[in-house]
């Protein structure tokens, strides 16, 4: 690999570090040789990136963000132009599989330890993507102009309301009219097409960078910089070419397959992809009968009822988020992976994916007296699993971590 | 010498930045009021006006101003006393948590003794609540003696849109400004407080 041929490639490698690169971010770029399937899905997260990009700027071409037009603009891509709906739907489902595959990507961070020292800014720059992801996919979800559009972003820009003092003119600001208008869509559409993939973009380098910089974990959360060959390679790793990005075609293959049945077979997703009062125009006077939001966003929602009380409300959904940032300084335990840390760990963690998911249900159906309270007990459980994870991580029995993988 | 230098660069260079930010509010001005409403949709923002004499005791209209729904009730004498039953259900009977336009006038909140205005969005995430003026056992209020509930939230008002306790709705849903010209209302404007 040293030994390029070419004059050209000479020319160009003495005046931009391309092998330099190459070599060290991808090609020798070593990994742990041993880890599971969870490690996956950071790969699949930067395919469906890619495929909502392109996909993406192909809508902006058909799409009219105006209020008159912008209903009919997407029944017009769906309908007129050619392959017109093939490029949408593959937007909508790539929105659903993006936050798929990320919340498996994170959900692997906390059962393996992912955000541990030194790994700290690699999992806070992916809480920030997580956050931008859910703006983005919000902005997203309002330019159609349907109904659900209408009334979801009327929730969503109502919660501004409740901040004290500056909460109405702060609505007033943000939407820009006295209803969600097409001025509304038309800036939601700037931010969303724009300003967010910037973004997003700008953090996804940041999270690789760093994540290079300090190295891939593994599901033993053994640290592989301890034991180093002649050349400071770690013993338990391997070059990424081949051994990893083999790995990682065989994933995005099957992947790749069950994105397209999906989006050629249940595009809508039973109402939970894409909600059937979005098949409505906005009408800015009647509410639906149900308002939910799609499925990715349901467990916060379930949050935001469990409250009686708008600030309130307000300051649950934000903290559910904003707690995310602080794990690495919450996690006391001297084991990184969960199979070595205690029993209270395991037990914890297991609760919090239920009462995730059951939260994520509850978001979906309309509110009856003993839901509202299941709701209650599973936000209790979302913030007791951070809240007390420096005690119980502290006070476990841990077993010891081998020094090998 | 070397001493007396470095104190003059760190004070130039501690001047030099507090110029340079003090500039950021002016950059940031248009780029931040930009995102008002523009001229445009103020304009569009302005008064309607709708004819009430037609409408039958009891009935509820919606009218839209700046295409928001704008509810216009004309009470019956029955359900202008029930206000009374429900008073104890309130949080904020005189609304007196919100820039009440009308305080005092009638009971309605309005500027007429009959009619009622009121903005037919909830307070608490914006939906809009349904009229249910009927005096009658609900499935979220066993003791229900009619008027507004919001399908997205629970939230529930009186019959002139006063919040009830131990809901998601802050605040009472507000009136607009609003006068009367014989039959003619006017929603969006008020001479008298203009």
């Amino acid at each position: 690999m040293s030994e390029m041929p070419g004059k050209l490639f000479g020319w160009l490698n003495s005046r931009l570090p391309i092998l330099n690169t190459y070599e060290r971010h991808l090609s020798k770029h070593p990994v742990p040789s041993k880890v599971n399937f969870w490690y996956l899905f950071g790969a699949l997260a930067s395919v469906v990136l890619i495929i909502q990009i392109i996909s993406g700027i192909w809508l902006i071409m058909p799409y009219s963000n105006t209020e008159e037009e912008a209903f009919s603009s997407i029944e017009y891509i769906m309908r007129d132009v050619d392959y017109g709906w093939v490029i949408r739907y593959m937007h909508t489902t790539g929105a659903s599989m993006f936050f798929a595959v990320v919340y498996l990507h994170m959900f692997r961070g906390l059962l393996y330890g992912s955000y541990q020292k030194p790994k700290e800014l690699v999992w806070i720059f992916g809480c920030a993507i997580y956050l931008a992801m859910m703006a983005e996919g919000f902005l997203g979800y309002v330019l159609p102009y349907g109904q659900m559009s209408y009334w979801g972003a009327q929730v969503i820009i109502s919660l501004f309301g409740a901040i004290p003092y500056i909460g109405d003119s702060l609505e007033l600001w943000v939407r820009g009219d006295y209803y969600i208008s097409g001025i509304t869509v038309s800036r939601f559409f700037a931010l969303h097409v724009v300003a967010l993939p910037l973004v997003l973009i700008a953090l996804v380098f940041l999270h690789l960078v760093a994540l290079h910089e300090v190295g891939a974990g593994n599901p033993e959360g053994v640290d592989i910089e301890e034991f180093l060959d002649d050349d400071g390679i770690p013993l338990d790793s391997v070059p990424f070419f081949p051994y990893k990005v083999l790995n990682a075609f065989v994933a995005i293959g099957v992947f790749m397959t069950v994105f397209a049945i999906i989006m050629f077979f249940f595009p809508e997703g039973g109402g939970y992809f894409i909600e059937m009062a979005n098949f409505e125009k906005a009408n800015p006077l009647v509410t639906p009968e149900h308002i939910a939001p799609v499925w990715y966003y349901s467990p916060y929602y379930a949050m935001l009822r469990a409250v009686p009380d708008k600030l309130g409300g307000l300051i649950i959904m934000g903290s559910a988020v904003a707690i995310l940032f602080v794990v690495p300084w919450l996690d006391n335990s001297k084991a990184a992976s969960i199979r070595y840390k205690g029993i209270y760990s395991k037990i914890a963690l297991a609760l919090f994916a239920i009462s995730f998911l059951t939260l994520g249900y509850l978001g979906t159906v309309g509110v009856t007296e003993v839901r509202k309270t299941m709701s209650v007990i599973c936000t209790f459980i979302y913030f007791a699993f951070f809240l007390l994870m420096p005690i119980y991580t502290k006070f476990e029995q841990t077993k010891e971590v081998p020094k090998r993988l | 010498m070397q001493e007396k230098d470095n104190t003059r660069r760190k004070v130039l260079i501690g001047l030099t930045t507090a110029v340079s930010l003090s500039g950021i509010p002016f950059a940031a001005t248009p780029f931040i009021a930009s995102w008002n409403p523009s001229a445009r949709a103020k304009a569009a923002g302005a008064s309607v006006k709708v004819d009430v004499s037609k409408m039958q005791y009891g009935q509820q209209i919606q009218v839209a101003w700046r295409k928001q729904p704008v509810f216009v009730i004309r009470h019956t004498k029955e359900s202008l006393k029930g206000l009374e039953a429900t008073l104890s259900k309130l949080r904020d009977p005189n609304s007196e948590d919100i820039d009440e336009l009308y305080r005092g006038q009638n009971l309605t909140r309005s500027k007429s003794s009959e009619y009622t205005v009121i903005a037919g969005v909830c307070t608490h995430l914006g939906c809009s609540p349904k009229y249910h003026p009927e005096v009658e056992p609900k499935p979220w209020d066993a003791s229900w003696a009619g008027g507004f509930f919001c399908p997205c939230h629970g939230s529930m008002f009186d019959m002139v849109g006063r919040v009830f306790k131990g809901v998601p709705a802050p605040t009472n849903l507000p009136v607009p400004p609003h006068f009367f010209n014989g039959s003619i209302l006017t929603i969006g404007e008020d001479e008298e407080l203009a």
